[in-house]
């Protein structure tokens, strides 16, 4: 175990789970920056449904589709104004058959 | 609707919005509920373990129907680094008594089931509902709410903020802070299918019994965190959670250690060949004592996790969600009864009676054990639970090192790792934050 890095992709996660998507209304925006801070780049990796990428010129990019709503983003980025958060309108986003 | 006036808005229907929206509507008050997911339960994560008696206290029969998996009658603990592990284990044949003290559940199932009831107990319950904003008169009392459907603002006396951990609606009023990374996990779990039988056998259990394994160590690398297996009926629940903070700083990703959990190879068997059917993450309020906001104001209380009311120390949340619920709605039915106004006097009522609860109790109890383990979380986590394991593997490996020669070792192991005075400083700090 202490050599073995695992190479799962949390999409394969993603798909076993149930959403509602509001399309054309994303609840969480990035917003626009040259460079990322330190949490909004930290996102990258700590966004338990990898929401957050880097793009090709080095900004950090959101595509809350697969979002579970947890609020890591927002306790981290929100006061800093680097994300604008909202929860998805009623009914949409993620619904847990297990919870 | 609209035209419609309330005694009391509830917001959220997880366990403190149901335990007060039903506490409330069994005592004859007009209660609404709003809840944002498409049914009650929807949006909701816990482990899940759920205690007896504090459903007991608002429903005293709810065995007769309630979605249960398994009583436990096992809980083990663990300290583990990268391929061993040393527990503690209990187990007893009293738990398996007729009305059993803890249970595994299934959120999305269990919070059906509880809503149901409350709604039988005459509240109006309005899904896939996001309340927006709160609604105050002239002088700044909480008089209602706004909601993303079309249409005028709901009014109601008083409003119960039961919007879980991260509740954007007393929030965003100014009402409390939003949590901060250093006191709130995030957590990540899965949702095993394995048949019943299969359950049975690999953790020793039989009829409707259950275990539960709680880990700490170096499976959390480095950061304050404990990982979790829930024997369900014909499922197991397993994950791992971590402070926020020092995810930021690891850049661990969360799914990723809960993988090295499950390839753990004291995990791996017990969950092998298991059809994984759900992915999950939520945050937990860890700040204990010190983190909860102001309870109450005018017009409006605070319940459950919105209210960082949680028991890190001893994993207890969703009985301390439904007994601040229980106790708010006794409290405002007190106060309506009286025919008093719901202001911020009248409403001291709720936080006296938490107050005299388990609830505030426990939590003042544990009051410098978050500062405690988040400033010592490499000694805990890491260097600890590998020192143990090492001296079990020792003295568990018979070789023909004596015995004395092995103790000592052990103990210098100890004083390298953490030198005397840190491991004096540990064993203190432990025992006076626990006090």
């Amino acid at each position: 175990m202490t050599t073995a890095v695992t190479n799962i992709r949390v999409e394969d996660k993603l798909y076993q789970n149930r959403y509602v998507v509001d399309s054309g209304r994303p609840h969480i925006r990035v917003r626009p920056h040259e460079w990322p801070s330190v949490n909004l780049y930290a996102l990258t990796s700590v966004c338990p449904a990898k929401c957050y990428e880097l793009n090709d010129q080095g900004q950090v990019e959101i595509i809350a589709d697969g979002c579970m709503e947890c609020g890591t983003c927002r306790i981290l980025c929100e006061a800093s104004g680097d994300i604008e958060w909202n929860y998805p309108r009623g009914g949409f986003g993620v619904l847990f058959k297990f919870g | 609707m609209t035209e419609e006036k309330f005694d009391v808005i509830v917001i959220g229907a997880g366990m403190a919005g149901n335990a007060a929206a039903y506490t409330m509507a069994s005592r004859g008050m007009k209660v609404l509920q709003l809840e944002r997911g498409e049914y009650p339960g929807s949006k909701n994560v816990q482990g899940a373990i759920m205690y007896a008696d504090m459903l007991e206290k608002i429903m005293p029969d709810f065995r007769d129907d309630a979605p249960l998996e398994r009583h436990l009658v096992e809980q083990r603990f663990w300290m583990m680094d990268d391929t061993s592990h040393i527990g503690m284990q209990y187990r007893s044949d009293d738990f398996n008594e007729s009305r059993p003290n803890r249970y595994t559940v299934i959120r999305a199932q269990f919070d059906k089931w509880f809503s149901r009831k409350v709604r039988e107990a005459g509240a109006t319950l309005l899904c896939e509902t996001t309340a927006t904003e709160l609604v105050r008169d002239p002088k700044g009392k909480v008089i209602g709410v706004r909601t993303d459907r079309a249409g005028e603002a709901i009014l109601a006396d008083v409003v119960v903020l039961a919007e879980g951990v991260n509740g954007l609606l007393g929030t965003r009023a100014g009402l409390r802070d939003t949590p901060k990374p250093e006191t709130v996990a995030l957590a990540v779990k899965e949702m095993h299918f394995l048949p019943e039988e299969v359950i049975d056998q690999r953790f020793g259990l039989k009829a409707n019994e259950g275990c539960v394994i709680e880990a700490a160590g170096t499976i959390t690398r480095n950061m304050a965190g404990l990982a979790f297996l829930y024997t369900n009926k014909e499922s197991i629940s397993i994950g791992i959670g971590c402070l926020v903070s020092e995810f930021a700083v690891t850049m661990e990703s969360p799914y990723d250690l809960l993988e090295r959990f499950k390839n753990h190879p004291s995990v791996k068997p017990l969950i092998a060949g298991s059809e994984v059917k759900e992915y999950a993450a939520h945050l937990i309020p860890e700040g204990g004592y010190k983190a909860i906001p102001p309870l109450f104001g005018h017009g409006w209380v605070v319940v459950g996790d919105a209210a960082q009311l949680n028991n890190a120390v001893h994993r207890e949340g969703s009985n301390l969600a439904m007994t601040s619920g229980r106790i708010a709605g006794e409290a405002i039915a007190q106060i309506k009864n009286r025919k008093k106004p719901m202001i911020k006097e009248n409403l001291s009522l709720y936080k006296s009676m938490l107050e005299q609860s388990f609830v505030i109790k426990d939590l003042r109890k544990y009051k410098d054990m978050p500062a405690l383990l988040h400033t010592n979380s490499r000694n805990f986590f890491t260097t600890y639970p590998k020192l143990l394991s090492q001296a079990a593997q020792s003295f568990m490996r018979v070789d023909s090192t004596p015995k004395l020669d092995k103790e000592r070792a052990a103990t210098a192991a100890f004083i390298k790792a953490r030198s005397r005075l840190g491991l004096v400083s540990d064993a203190v700090r432990l025992a006076l934050a626990w006090r």
